[in-house]
């Protein structure tokens, strides 16, 4: 296995962790891509006409599709008597089960009113399980914004998943994070080359996928937002393979090579695998970074990728890193990461908007990764922008889609630089 | 607790926020968790603006739970007032924050900024985003709008329009002009493009011309009392609507009415014999209780539809359409539940909807026409050409957006009724496709004309299913119900081809 060229690493550089405004999403945003991974899987937010306001409107036009999500919104009569809150939920499940009877997974998921009024969800989920099962488990996460931030809904999600999984005493590799299928299929796919076969996914597709785990599961992140998840992994037993995460040509053989090193794959045949992929996705890469050497770019905290993809910005498409910020930057995770990010950008955790934007004004980066509050207003400023909920959504983990992750970063410049909108002269 | 996917209201913040996007030099100190700042894409994505809203969240998390939050909100407080400068500062809390219970109010009141801080009280687990919207441009009315001399020349308040309004930036730009050709200015518009400064002008207008009662008429209300202000109680939507405002501003000032119509299309295109296949056509209305009202009636009188159904979201506005509808001799569906309302346009099963967003999903699945005529709407409806409802322009632009989606019907018909044709039939493909037409197979024998015994339920025999088929699709959900009305009335269990036209001739019209 070669190692990536070393760098010397920002793990130990000092970050700058602010308090004040958080412009960013709150975890129940998650839900939006778990329930298209998750076929069988209902989310039931309970919370306020907010929340329900929240998903329709980070959800666009997914809404009119039937999704399976939806909110309880509670009233004013469930705030002055917390005894029904109970029924009321139990009332409002047992509707929701008999018009969807395909759901086989129910997940109540709490919000920041149902925090604040310590409405008890894990036990409203132990009662209803008891109530439906075997058909259907209820399960319960918080996704509110006074504990999570965007894509660690994901994470409370996964993590609440992990204490009811059978065990086993298999050796395996179990994936964790929800990736869209054609990526997962990819991942699958290499691993199987690989002559690593006993392979599960984290969030599976169905609630009877056989998913278990024990003593011998080894497992390895694919998404950097699982802290959570990684210590409930833990707790039952699983073991960790660190390494970066595979985005990008370097990223994806990095996460590869920790994979196949924990499996005693012998280098000339993981060679022998990744090579024509590998050249493909540099080849991809080289094509769509055209125009991001040399160029600056500054990241707002949002969804925890910032490092990962700070570090695939600077080392495969040659740009200058100004500020990379995170909501949260968990070191057992992202540790690999750090080590192959140049030292140079200011590493943030947490926010302060105003300051932040402050910083940005005064560094004038060529390209900034925000969030669709900031984006517009920024580009009114004459700041090229490129909305960062697009990369959570968007495939662009592993080799094939390394070409189109450079790509997302390159459109805003291309666009900026192809549009002529002053007179003529 | 209510089971809800689709909400056609935000929360009563939602509608603070509208306020204080549309105004100027006015700054919103929100208490309210992290994650609520998602307010902000509406106005920045759906509204298009190229700044972000004034608003300022205190972002709570968890452990700030307790004695810190307060002390937060008065740091957020006091920082937005140092970074913005604002005129005035609105002051209020989101759901969460209202659990918490700690007076964003009464903690800015003693910190003694040196500009009018306007407390809010919004109850979010009651009302909703219309009623913030109204709640708010009342209280910043109340506390900065004094009693001062009239203008020298005839002016007015336009009240009501606010950011995120369904088409309010062009209605503006209208209604300034039809007043303007009747020699009246305009003192303050607000809250849209006002500043806390303007709003203390608000007083030396004449009168107050209400645009939309959800979001201005509690402003209104208060200046008419306080102030000596009367108001208009027509919305200037279609063309009797306007002349009819027009015709009470003369009264209220005394000026006669003066409507230059040279620019007016809507009558002459109504009357024009194109038109004519619009005659009693069956439109379901929906959406807020303005727009409906203001839809139904140029729907009857202006379009020569016929009304088949109508209601609105807001509770606000119940009342008044319930009225409307016993006019219209039709039952009022008051809900928030799209579910209820798909239901009842699936019985209806009108050749249009008039809606929002939601119905036009609905129309969609149900495969009927739908012209969008109110708030929610997503972004292609804050379009970058002039669009007003209001006055003249809007009456053409009305004419045209309802028109379209039936135009097309029209055209999907033909297609339709020439199925059969050689050339047109389903998989002879587009021929301006470049694809080879591909011919027709025949249809294969028709099954034997019996259908099994589905017992109390009518159903369709083979002839007349196919015969139903020939039907124009936009008025065969109708034929389809008349039929099996007529059927089950009778005590008929199957459908041939001759209850089919005994169905038809029964309920020509």
């Amino acid at each position: 296995m070669t190692d990536p060229a070393p760098a010397t690493g920002c793990r130990d550089v000092p970050v700058l962790a602010e308090r004040g405004q958080h412009e960013v999403f709150c975890g129940l945003t998650g839900i939006i891509w778990l329930h298209r991974k998750i076929q069988d899987a209902f989310f039931l937010v309970v919370g306020s006409r907010t929340c329900a306001h929240l998903l329709q409107s980070a959800a666009g036009v997914m809404i009119f599709a039937e999704p399976r999500f939806g909110t309880a919104i509670l009233e004013e009569t469930d705030l002055a008597g917390l005894a029904d809150a109970q029924e009321e939920l139990e009332r409002e499940v047992d509707r929701l089960l008999s018009r969807r009877p395909d759901i086989r997974q129910l997940f109540l998921v709490g919000s920041c009113p149902s925090e604040v009024i310590k409405l008890d969800l894990s036990r409203a989920a132990e009662r209803l399980s008891a109530r439906h099962a075997p058909k259907v488990r209820v399960l319960n996460y918080s996704g509110s914004g006074i504990e999570t931030t965007f894509t660690e809904g994901e994470d409370a999600c996964l993590a609440a998943m992990v204490p009811a999984l059978p065990d086993t005493d298999r050796r395996q590799l179990i994936l964790v994070g929800a990736l869209p299928d054609v990526v997962e299929d990819q991942a699958l796919d290499l691993l199987s080359k690989l002559g690593i076969e006993d392979v599960a996914v984290l969030p599976a597709r169905h609630a009877d996928s056989g998913l278990a785990i024990g003593p011998n599961t080894v497992f390895a992140l694919t998404q950097p937002f699982l802290g959570g998840t990684l210590a409930a992994l833990e707790r039952r037993g699983a073991r960790h393979i660190p390494a970066p995460f595979p985005f990008g040509e370097e990223g994806t053989t990095a996460w590869l090579t920790a994979v196949a090193r924990e499996f005693g794959v012998d280098q000339a045949h993981f060679d022998a695998v990744t090579a024509a992929p590998r050249a493909r996705a540099a080849r991809a890469v080289a094509q769509a970074a055209e125009g991001l050497r040399d160029r600056s770019v500054f990241f707002f905290p949002d969804s925890q990728l910032e490092i990962p993809l700070a570090r695939f910005l600077t080392r495969e498409c040659g740009m200058r890193a100004i500020e990379v910020g995170a909501p949260y930057i968990h070191r057992a995770v992202v540790g690999p990461e750090l080590d192959l990010l140049d030292r140079g950008p200011q590493l943030a955790e947490g926010q302060d908007v105003e300051r932040q934007l402050d910083r940005c004004r005064d560094a004038r980066p060529d390209l900034t990764v925000c969030g669709l509050g900031l984006a517009n207003p920024l580009e009114a400023e004459g700041l090229a922008t490129k909305w960062a909920i697009e990369l959570v959504f968007t495939p662009v983990h592993f080799y094939e889609q390394a070409g189109d992750l450079a790509g997302l970063f390159s459109r805003p410049l291309r666009r900026r630089a192809a549009l002529r909108l002053e007179a003529a002269e | 607790m209510k089971l809800s996917v689709w909400t056609y209201e935000g929360p009563p913040h939602v509608g603070a926020l509208r306020v204080a996007t549309a105004m100027k030099g006015l700054h919103y100190v929100l208490h309210a968790p992290q994650g609520d700042t998602y307010a902000d894409l509406l106005f920045t994505m759906i509204e298009r603006r190229n700044h972000r809203p004034p608003v300022t969240y205190t972002t709570f998390q968890a452990r700030d739970l307790g004695a810190d939050t307060a002390q937060l909100f008065k740091t957020a407080c006091l920082a937005a007032h140092d970074r913005f400068r604002p005129q005035a500062m609105i002051v209020g809390a989101s759901c969460t924050a209202e659990l918490i219970q700690d007076d964003p109010g009464g903690m800015a009141e003693t910190m003694g900024l040196p500009v009018p801080v306007i407390p809010l009280d919004l109850p979010s687990y009651q009302r909703k985003e219309n009623f913030g919207a109204d709640e708010t441009l009342f209280q910043l009315v109340r506390a900065l709008a004094r009693p001062m001399d009239r203008s020298a020349h005839v002016t007015c308040n336009l009240i009501g329009p606010t950011a995120l309004g369904f088409r309010h930036r062009d209605d503006i730009t209208e209604l300034t002009a039809l007043l303007g050709d009747m020699g009246i200015g305009v003192n303050v518009c607000a809250p849209y493009g006002a500043t806390p400064q303007d709003l203390t002008r608000l007083g030396a207008a004449h009168f107050n011309v209400l645009m939309y009662p959800e979001t201005g008429e509690a402003a209104c209300r208060w200046m008419e009392r306080e102030l000596g202000q009367p108001y208009t109680r027509t919305v200037p939507i279609g063309v009797g609507a306007t002349r009819d405002f027009l015709g009470e501003v003369a009264a209220l000032t005394g000026r006669s009415l003066a409507l230059d119509e040279s620019r007016l299309r809507l009558p002459w295109y109504s009357a024009s014999v194109d038109s004519t296949y619009l005659t009693g056509k069956r439109v379901f209305i929906f959406g807020d209780g303005t727009h409906v009202a203001s839809a139904a009636r140029i729907a009857r009188d202006e379009m020569g539809f016929e009304v088949a159904g109508l209601g609105c979201y807001n509770r606000e506005q119940a009342r008044m359409i319930r009225a409307l509808a016993r006019d219209y001799g039709v039952e009022a569906l008051i809900t928030e539940d799209y579910l209820e309302v798909e239901a009842r346009i699936a019985e209806l099963a009108p050749e249009m909807i008039l809606g929002t967003q939601m119905e036009r999903h609905i129309g969609k699945r149900l495969g009927i026409p739908c012209a969008v005529i109110s708030a929610p709407v997503h972004v292609q409806d804050f379009p970058a050409r002039y669009s007003p409802q209001m006055g003249i322009e809007g009456a053409n632009v009305i004419f045209d957006t309802w028109v379209h989606p039936l135009v097309m019907g029209l055209e999907e018909h033909l297609l339709t009724m020439f199925r059969e044709d050689f050339e047109f039939h389903d998989d002879a493909g587009a021929s301006h496709h470049g694809g080879a037409a591909t011919p027709r197979v025949a249809d294969p024998a028709p099954a034997p004309a019996e259908a099994p015994d589905t017992g109390g339920e009518v159903i369709w025999l083979d002839e007349a299913e196919r015969e139903l088929r020939k039907v124009p699709f936009f008025v065969r959900g109708k034929a389809r119900r008349n039929t099996e009305t007529y059927a089950s009335e009778r005590g008929l269990t199957r459908i041939g081809l001759d209850t089919l036209y005994d169905a038809k001739a029964h309920y020509a019209r």
